[in-house]
C-alpha cells in the first residue's frame, strides 16, 4: 500500500470517554490501535467532564502514535497558563500536541471567572490575542537556548531568550492585557504547536488564517459537507489544512443506526452502514485533509470504526501513514518552524554586516 | 532531649518522603557528567517510579510564573524552565499508581473556579492522589504576564488566598452524592467574583490535599486552619521541634486537633557508605552547586551591579551596592534586604571567617540547616529521633541530580529506615490521604442544600 498525495487522516473525538481513568485509557488506545491520526478532547462544559488538557496529558505515556488535541478556551482563560500548559503537553507527548482554540460563547464561562460577557466580534479578537501570545511565548526561547556550558558556567544563553511584549490591539472590545514573557519552559519539542479553529472563526474581521494550522468545517449535512470544505479552501487559501467534522451512528450489534439517534449537534451527521461510511470517508478526503468523527456512543462505534472502517479505507490508500517517532507537525505536513526571534536576529545580524 | 511536643499531641512514629523536583535554582546540579533533562517526559518517569519504589508520600512540582532575572535579563547560571505542574502531573498520574501528586499553584494569577476544576480533574484523573501546593507570590513583576496584572496589596495576600482556598474547598464539596446533582457556589469578593457549577465530583480522597509553605505568623495561622500538610522550612531537630509546638498550638487555636496539620520540612540528603565519603561528597555537590560564576552572580543580586572583575577566590568586593533595596526578580527569597548594611555585615563576615567569595557565598546559599550529611545507618538513626519524638511527619527532599538523585535514597536510606521501623514498608492504601494517614473531610453542611453567597 502507498499512500498517495490525496491520502488524509482521521481524528476522534474522546469526549465520551469522561475521566475515569481505566475508560479514557482503553478509549485512547482502541482509537490508536484502530489507526486514526489524531484523539481531540471536548472541554466541554458538561458534568462529569475533566480539564481537556490534562485527558490529553494523562493520555500522552498510554500511547505512542496519535496526536492529542485538547480544546481550550482563548476567552476567559489566561492566555500565559494555557500556553505554558500545551508547551507542557508537547514535552509529555513528545510532540504529539496541537490545540484547538475555541472562544467561549457562555454567559456562564464569564460568570466563572467574574468576568463580562462578550459576544460578536469580540470572540475572535479575544482569540487571536490569545494565540498570538501563545506562539510568541512558543518561540521565546530559542531551540538552542539551553547551552550547558560547563566552561562559562552558562545553563542557557539568554540572548537566545525574548521579551514577547504582548499588548492587546486597540480596539479589543474586551479589557485589554499585555504579557511581557519570556516562557517560563523552554520551546515545545515541536517548535509551535498546530493551532486548529473553527472555520466559522477564521476569516475577514475574524481570525487571520495565518494564526492558525487548520480548520475545522461544519455543514448541516454530508450532501453539503464537500462542498462546504472546497468553499472554505478557496476561502483560506492553501495554507491552511481543512478538517471535516462529521457526527456517526453506525448500524452496529445488530441493530440500525437509524434507532439509535440522539439530538442534533448541529454537525452532518452521517446514519448508516460501515460500508457506507467507508465510501462516504474515502470520497471526503479526496477533498478534505482530514475528518474528525463524533462517534454517537464511543463504545458502540469505535469498535465498528476499528474492525470495518479504518482497515478498508487502509486498503483503499485514503490515510497517511500514522506517525512513527514522528510529531502532530509531521502528520499536518508542516515544516518545524524557526522561532520568529531567531530570524529577527539573523536579520539584524545581516543588516549590520 | 525534648521528650513532649504537647500534651495533645500523638507522634505517629513514623516518616513519609515527598520528593520536591525543582527545575530551578542552584541546587539542582546541570554539570555533572550525569545530569539528566529538566524537560525531558523520561528524567520525571525515572523519578517519581523510582520514588514511588521507595514507598515516597508525594512527588512536588514548584512554580514560577516569570522566570528569575540578574541585572536586567533572565538569569543564565541556573537550572530553568520547567513544564506545567498540573500538566506533568498528569501525565505522571498514567505510569505511577500510589505515590501522591502535589503541584505548587498560585492564588494571586489563577481564577479560583479555573484552579479548582483543573485541580478535581487531576484528583480523579489519578485516582485520588492530587495535592495542591498553596503559594501566594504577589507583585506587579509577575503579574506582568497576567491578565489580571499587580493588583494585589502584599498585606492582603493571605487574607486573599484564604478567600479563594473557602472557595475552592466549596466547589470540591458542591456534589451532593458521587452521581450529583451539584450545587452552585457563589463567592463576591474584593478581588473575585465566582459563579459556577462545578462540574466534577469528588474523588476518591474526597478532595485534594493542602500543602502550604507560608513563614510568617500569618502564613502558619493560614496553614494552621486550611492545610493537611506545611512544607517547613525548619528541618533541624531543634528548630523542628520548636516549630512544631507553634503549629500544635495555633491548631489547637483555631479549631483543629493537635495532630490535624502534618509538618514535612525541606530537605536535602547528602550520603555514602561511611561519614568520610559523605563529607567528600558533600565537598563536590557544593562545588557544583555554586560554581565560580554563580558565586559571584550571588553578590551582584544584592550589590545591583556587575562585579565580574573580581577573583570569586578572592575576598568580597570593597566597593558598595548601588541599590538601596533588592529587587523581587530573583525570587521571593531575595526580596528587600538592605544592600548597604548587607555588604558592610558580609564582608565584616567574611574577613572574620578568613572566606574568598566563592567559599561565602557556598556558606550563604546551602542548605546548611537542611541538609543531611553522612552514612547511610548514622542518618537513619537521627532520623529515627525525629520520628520517635515527632518533631515532623517526614522529609520533603529536592535531589540534586535529576534524574538519578534518589537511587541511593531509595536504595540504602529507606531500607535503614524500615528496619528501624520508622517508614512504611507498604502504602498504606491508594490515595494520597490515606497514605498520609489524614482523615477525610467532612461535607460542610451549611452547603446543602444550597451554597450562599458570602462577602469577603
Amino acid at each position: 500500500m502507498s499512500t498517495t498525495p490525496k491520502a488524509g487522516f482521521l481524528a476522534i473525538e474522546l469526549d465520551g470517554a469522561g475521566w475515569e481513568r481505566t475508560s479514557l485509557t482503553q478509549a485512547v488506545l482502541a482509537a490508536e490501535s484502530a489507526g486514526f491520526h489524531v484523539a481531540t478532547f471536548a472541554d466541554a462544559p458538561v458534568p462529569g467532564r475533566a480539564n481537556a488538557l490534562q485527558r490529553a496529558a494523562f493520555a500522552s505515556p498510554v500511547t505512542r502514535t496519535i496526536a492529542l488535541v485538547p480544546e481550550a478556551d482563548t476567552v476567559y482563560t489566561e492566555t500565559f497558563h494555557i500556553s505554558t500548559q500545551l508547551a507542557s503537553l508537547d514535552y509529555v507527548s513528545g510532540g504529539r500536541a496541537g490545540w484547538i482554540a475555541t472562544a467561549a460563547q457562555s454567559p456562564e464561562a464569564a460568570a466563572a471567572v467574574g468576568r463580562s460577557f462578550v459576544n460578536g466580534e469580540a470572540l475572535a479578537q479575544e482569540a487571536a490575542a490569545s494565540i498570538e501570545v501563545s506562539r510568541r511565548l512558543w518561540d521565546s526561547w530559542e531551540d538552542d537556548a539551553v547551552i550547558r556550558d560547563v566552561a562559562t558556567g552558562r545553563y542557557i544563553d539568554v540572548d537566545k531568550l525574548h521579551y514577547v511584549d504582548f499588548e492587546t490591539p486597540a480596539g479589543l472590545a474586551g479589557p485589554g492585557y499585555s504579557v511581557k514573557g519570556p516562557s517560563i519552559i523552554p520551546r515545545p519539542l515541536q517548535g509551535q504547536l498546530p493551532v486548529l479553529a473553527a472555520a466559522s472563526l477564521v476569516g475577514d474581521g475574524q481570525l487571520s488564517p495565518d494564526a492558525v494550522d487548520a480548520v475545522l468545517v461544519t455543514a448541516p449535512t454530508p450532501e453539503l459537507l464537500a462542498a462546504e470544505v472546497c468553499e472554505v479552501r478557496a476561502r483560506l487559501g492553501a495554507s491552511v489544512a481543512v478538517v471535516a467534522e462529521l457526527d456517526v451512528v453506525l448500524d452496529a450489534r445488530g441493530q440500525a443506526a437509524a434507532s439509535r439517534l440522539a439530538a442534533e449537534s448541529g454537525r452532518a451527521r452521517f446514519v448508516g452502514s460501515a460500508a457506507g461510511l467507508t465510501d462516504y470517508l474515502d470520497s471526503l478526503l479526496k477533498e478534505a485533509d482530514g475528518v474528525r468523527l463524533h462517534p454517537a456512543s464511543l463504545a458502540i462505534e469505535l469498535d465498528e470504526l476499528a474492525r470495518l472502517v479504518l482497515p478498508e479505507l487502509g486498503r483503499r490508500g485514503a490515510l497517511r501513514a500514522p506517525i512513527q517517532d514522528g510529531t502532530f507537525r509531521d502528520l499536518l505536513r508542516l515544516e518545524r518552524p524557526e522561532s520568529r526571534y531567531a530570524r529577527s536576529n539573523t536579520a539584524a545580524a545581516g543588516g549590520g554586516n | 532531649m525534648t521528650q513532649h511536643i504537647h500534651a495533645k499531641y500523638q507522634p505517629s512514629g513514623q516518616l513519609q518522603f515527598g520528593i520536591f523536583f525543582q527545575g530551578v535554582n542552584s541546587g539542582t546540579i546541570w554539570k555533572a557528567p550525569e545530569s539528566g533533562s529538566q524537560t525531558d517526559f523520561e528524567s520525571f518517569r525515572r523519578i517519581v517510579q523510582t520514588a514511588e519504589r521507595g514507598k515516597f508520600a508525594a512527588f512536588f512540582l514548584g512554580e514560577g510564573l516569570r522566570l528569575r532575572e540578574h541585572l536586567g535579563r533572565p538569569h543564565a547560571l541556573d537550572v530553568v524552565g520547567r513544564p506545567d505542574a498540573q500538566t506533568m502531573l498528569a501525565a505522571l498520574a498514567a505510569v505511577t499508581k500510589n505515590i501522591g501528586l502535589v503541584a505548587t499553584q498560585n492564588t494571586t494569577y489563577n481564577d479560583p473556579a479555573d484552579l479548582a476544576h483543573r485541580l478535581a480533574s487531576l484528583d480523579l484523573l489519578s485516582g485520588g492522589r492530587a495535592a495542591w501546593n498553596v503559594v501566594t507570590t504577589d507583585n506587579a513583576w509577575t503579574g506582568a504576564n497576567f491578565r489580571r496584572g499587580g493588583y494585589l496589596d502584599h498585606a492582603d495576600r493571605y487574607v486573599h488566598a484564604e478567600a479563594f482556598v473557602e472557595t475552592a474547598k466549596r466547589i470540591w464539596d458542591s456534589w451532593e452524592t458521587p452521581a450529583g446533582p451539584a450545587h452552585r457556589v457563589v463567592h463576591e469578593g474584593r478581588h473575585y467574583t465566582v459563579d459556577v457549577t462545578p462540574r466534577l465530583p469528588r474523588s476518591a480522597q474526597y478532595r485534594p490535599v493542602l500543602f502550604q509553605a507560608g513563614d510568617s505568623p500569618d502564613g502558619r495561622d493560614f496553614a494552621a486552619r486550611q492545610a493537611d500538610v506545611i512544607f517547613s522550612a525548619h528541618p533541624k531537630f531543634d528548630d523542628a521541634v520548636e516549630f512544631r509546638r507553634d503549629i500544635v498550638a495555633r491548631s489547637l487555636a483555631a479549631g483543629r486537633g493537635a495532630n490535624d496539620v502534618q509538618i514535612m520540612p525541606a530537605s536535602e540528603f547528602i550520603l555514602a557508605a561511611t561519614e568520610q565519603e559523605a563529607q567528600e561528597k558533600k565537598a563536590w555537590v557544593r562545588s557544583l552547586q555554586i560554581g565560580p560564576q554563580q558565586a559571584v552572580a550571588y553578590l551582584e543580586q544584592f550589590w545591583g551591579r556587575e562585579l565580574s572583575a573580581y577573583d570569586p577566590d578572592g575576598p568580597l568586593p570593597d566597593i558598595d551596592p548601588v541599590v538601596e533595596e533588592t529587587s523581587e526578580t530573583r525570587g521571593s527569597g531575595f526580596h528587600g534586604a538592605k544592600a548597604r548594611q548587607l555588604a558592610d555585615q558580609w564582608r565584616a563576615e567574611a574577613k572574620e571567617r578568613g572566606l574568598s567569595i566563592r567559599q561565602f557565598v557556598t556558606s550563604k546559599t546551602a542548605r546548611i540547616d537542611a541538609t543531611f550529611t553522612g552514612s547511610y545507618t548514622a542518618v537513619a538513626d537521627h532520623l529515627a529521633e525525629y520520628a520517635r519524638v515527632g518533631a515532623v511527619d517526614g522529609f520533603n527532599i529536592s535531589p540534586w541530580l535529576i534524574p538519578t538523585g534518589l537511587d541511593d535514597i531509595v536504595n540504602q536510606l529507606v531500607p535503614e529506615l524500615q528496619e528501624r521501623g520508622v517508614y512504611p514498608t507498604e502504602y498504606r492504601g491508594t490515595t494520597l490521604r490515606e497514605n498520609l494517614g489524614l482523615a477525610t473531610p467532612e461535607r460542610s453542611p451549611e452547603l446543602i442544600p444550597a451554597a450562599a453567597a458570602s462577602v469577603r
